[in-house]
């Protein structure tokens, strides 16, 4: 890490969910969906967040752009506090961040005009005329390869490829500094897929905007990000460089997780470690390491246990006792 | 572990077809127009192989399978041409009180949803239970034995109490296992899986997967996998056919397909995939440009001339045929092969 201040930097971020409560009472529960998260983003940079449904993977996005209120925890956005703020001193930073939703079908209102979509953010936060703004609005479209006379449709005459399209534009208009992008590829088919990875991974090297990039295709995760967490049960087991996490893995759910990946190529027909069980309740979490249940290699103290974070090499960070 | 197929070439002994699919074609009237979702495909499907049918979302791969089992809903779906022979027997020609006999008997099918293809309201092992006394005659206690121990062989722990339990009750992997346990109760002779493991996590689609792999070992079922899923079908298949825009475009051995691909759409789609490349550099990933074009509105020659970078006069006037590359090796393009 260098002196500069990051993008990005969290440290215990929390974030709990009330149950529930039963009828008569009882103590009240929580889902534990973040639960202690560290983790840093500079400039230009992309931080892949990697985990299966449930581990929290895209509370943390949210609660980090603060559209959800952390438990505890601290957020700097650029230096700056950002995690108690209220809405009209949080509005100047909200023009710095951005996201990009998972789903291109329901994220986008379906009676707005595509391109009042995205010159949305533009009357929000910016004192532009019309036409200034329809300009940069065209501008827009131009550099995420829509047509301009496409902003006179409405989002059911795009496909889901330029529906994506479409949400990166509107993420742009502000120029962020930081943009989560919460699963921005997983509901689009591969060849498309391909095209919208390649846009953003073009957008960052001409505006240098830091991507906390949220999914749960390793495969994709691996191509773009610099660093990679891994997250399990609200808890990130490991960070790593992109490539020393993929040729080293050291925490055995990240070692799992690779394993289970399939491999589109039939002559590496794995012989594999396929990890039994599913993944434990956020509500009722096993004790010590989360990953106790599920882990070949527990032990009893993993049981009792909870481990912290340890460097291992540079920059490579693991929470196990056995590494 | 099972080691299914690793050995290489042809990937296991497989006998005469049990399933053979011929001319298959299958439209619907849209609001836009008559939209041909299924054109003139053919396949077979022999004991113990598994077939996968891969393409993206809209090419056909769905309603090819649905057209099987006859579950394509009429009007707007309309089948047009095709026998679907089971030892002989044309599914698409038989009266539909005979076709009740066969699905869930002789054909099976797993869904990508769990969710949605079980019953909210009833237990899962009431929902297999059900199924078995629909072929089979045999006493609700006797079948819901069967249901207990059919959970059983699909790993789910402490299968009599999960039996009880309803859907909402089970994890995502769980309640899949619970939909594999319903399909093959009967012993099927034939099981389609559309996209099986798409909605479960990675390390519960290994689970599914190695589980699949292992039943169908067993009890030698005929497996038509389809999927988008390219690592899925390098795991899985023993053959393979791609389809675009409602066609078979390509066909061959899992091996052939990946190492000799002929069809550029073919070509295309496996490089755009990303891969867990280990230490590699990082590439830019291979694009296909533009998207499919609506059923409705198909270009006169070859679907994929738009998109294709060698096309010539030639493909946006008629459509290739399906020709030989070499035995077991089919493609349908006029300028196959290497790009040069």
């Amino acid at each position: 890490m260098t002196d500069e201040i990051p993008v990005l930097q969290v440290q215990g971020l929390t974030k709990y969910f009330p149950v529930a409560k039963k009828l008569f009472g009882g103590p009240t529960r929580y889902v534990h969906a973040v639960d202690g998260v560290d983790l840093h983003v500079g400039e230009g940079e992309t931080l892949g967040l990697v985990g299966e449904s449930g581990c929290g993977k895209s509370t943390v996005g949210r609660t980090i752009l603060r559209l959800l209120t952390p438990t505890t925890g601290t957020i700097r956005l650029l230096g700056d506090d950002i995690t108690t703020l209220r809405n009209r001193e949080l509005r100047p930073h909200r023009a710095r961040m951005q996201i990009i939703f998972q789903d291109p079908f329901s994220s986008l209102d379906p009676r707005m005009k595509a391109g009042t979509i995205v010159g949305e953010l533009l009357n929000v936060h910016e004192r532009l005329s019309r036409a200034e703004r329809d300009e940069r609005v065209a501008s827009l479209f131009d550099r995420v390869g829509l047509r301009v006379s496409q902003m006179q449709n409405y989002p059911h005459e795009f496909s889901g490829g330029q529906r994506q399209r479409l949400g990166i534009a509107r993420a742009l208009s502000l120029n962020p500094k930081l943009i989560v992008c919460d699963e921005p590829v997983s509901a689009l088919d591969v060849s498309i897929q391909a095209q919208v990875i390649n846009l953003l991974a073009d957008l960052q090297q001409e505006f240098g905007i830091a991507y906390l990039f949220i999914a749960h295709d390793l495969a994709v995760v691996e191509h773009i990000s610099d660093r990679v967490a891994v997250m399990y049960l609200g808890r990130i087991v490991e960070t790593a460089e992109r490539r020393e996490l993929f040729a080293n893995p050291q925490h055995p759910y990240t070692e799992s997780l690779l394993a289970a990946v399939p491999v589109p190529d039939p002559t590496r027909r794995s012989d594999r470690q396929i990890l039994s069980g599913d993944v434990p309740s956020p509500i009722d979490r096993p004790s010590g390491c989360h990953f106790h249940t599920r882990c070949p290699y527990a032990t009893e103290q993993c049981k009792v246990e909870t481990p912290v974070p340890r460097e291992v090499g540079d920059g490579h960070v693991v929470t196990c006792h056995l590494r | 572990m099972t080691d299914s197929g690793a050995e290489s070439g042809a990937r296991r002994n497989v006998g005469a077809p049990i399933l053979a699919v011929t001319d298959l074609t299958v439209e619907f009237d849209t609001p836009e127009g008559i939209a041909r979702a299924v054109d003139a495909v053919s396949f077979e499907v022999s004991p113990g192989e598994t077939l996968a049918i891969v393409g993206e979302s809209g090419c056909g791969k769905s309603i090819t399978a649905m057209s099987i089992l006859r579950l394509v809903p009429s009007p707007p779906g309309r089948l047009v041409s095709g026998t679907a022979r089971l030892d002989g027997t044309d599914l698409l020609a038989i009266p539909e009180h005979q076709m009740r006999d066969v699905r869930g008997r002789d054909i099976a099918m797993i869904f990508q949803e769990p969710m949605t293809s079980l019953n909210p309201v009833l237990t899962v092992g009431y929902q297999i239970a059900e199924t078995v006394r629909r072929h089979e005659r045999l006493s609700r206690r006797d079948a819901r034995a069967r249901a207990v121990e059919m959970l059983q062989l699909v790993r789910i722990p402490e299968p009599a109490r999960r039996a009880s339990e309803f859907p909402h009750q089970l994890s995502g992997g769980m309640r899949q296992r619970a939909m594999i346990a319903m399909a093959l109760v009967c012993n099927p002779r034939i099981v389609i899986a559309d996209e099986p493991t798409t909605a479960l996590d990675v390390t519960i689609q290994a689970q599914v997967l190695e589980l699949l792999r292992d039943l169908q070992e067993r009890l030698q079922t005929a497996v038509v996998l389809i999927t988008h899923d390219l690592g899925v079908v390098a795991e899985t298949a023993d053959r393979v056919i791609v389809m675009y825009a409602g066609r078979k475009i390509e066909e061959a051995s899992v091996d052939v397909l990946f190492a000799d691909p002929q069809h550029p759409y073919t070509q295309g789609l496996l490089a755009s995939v990303p891969r867990l490349a280990g230490d590699e550099a990082r590439t830019r990933l291979t694009e296909i440009p533009g998207m499919v074009p609506p059923l409705t509105a198909l270009p006169r020659g070859c679907a994929f001339a738009p998109r294709c970078a060698r096309a010539s006069a030639q493909c946006r006037e008629a459509p290739p045929e399906l020709g030989d590359v070499e035995a077991q090796h089919r493609v349908a393009c006029w300028h196959p092969g290497q790009e040069p």
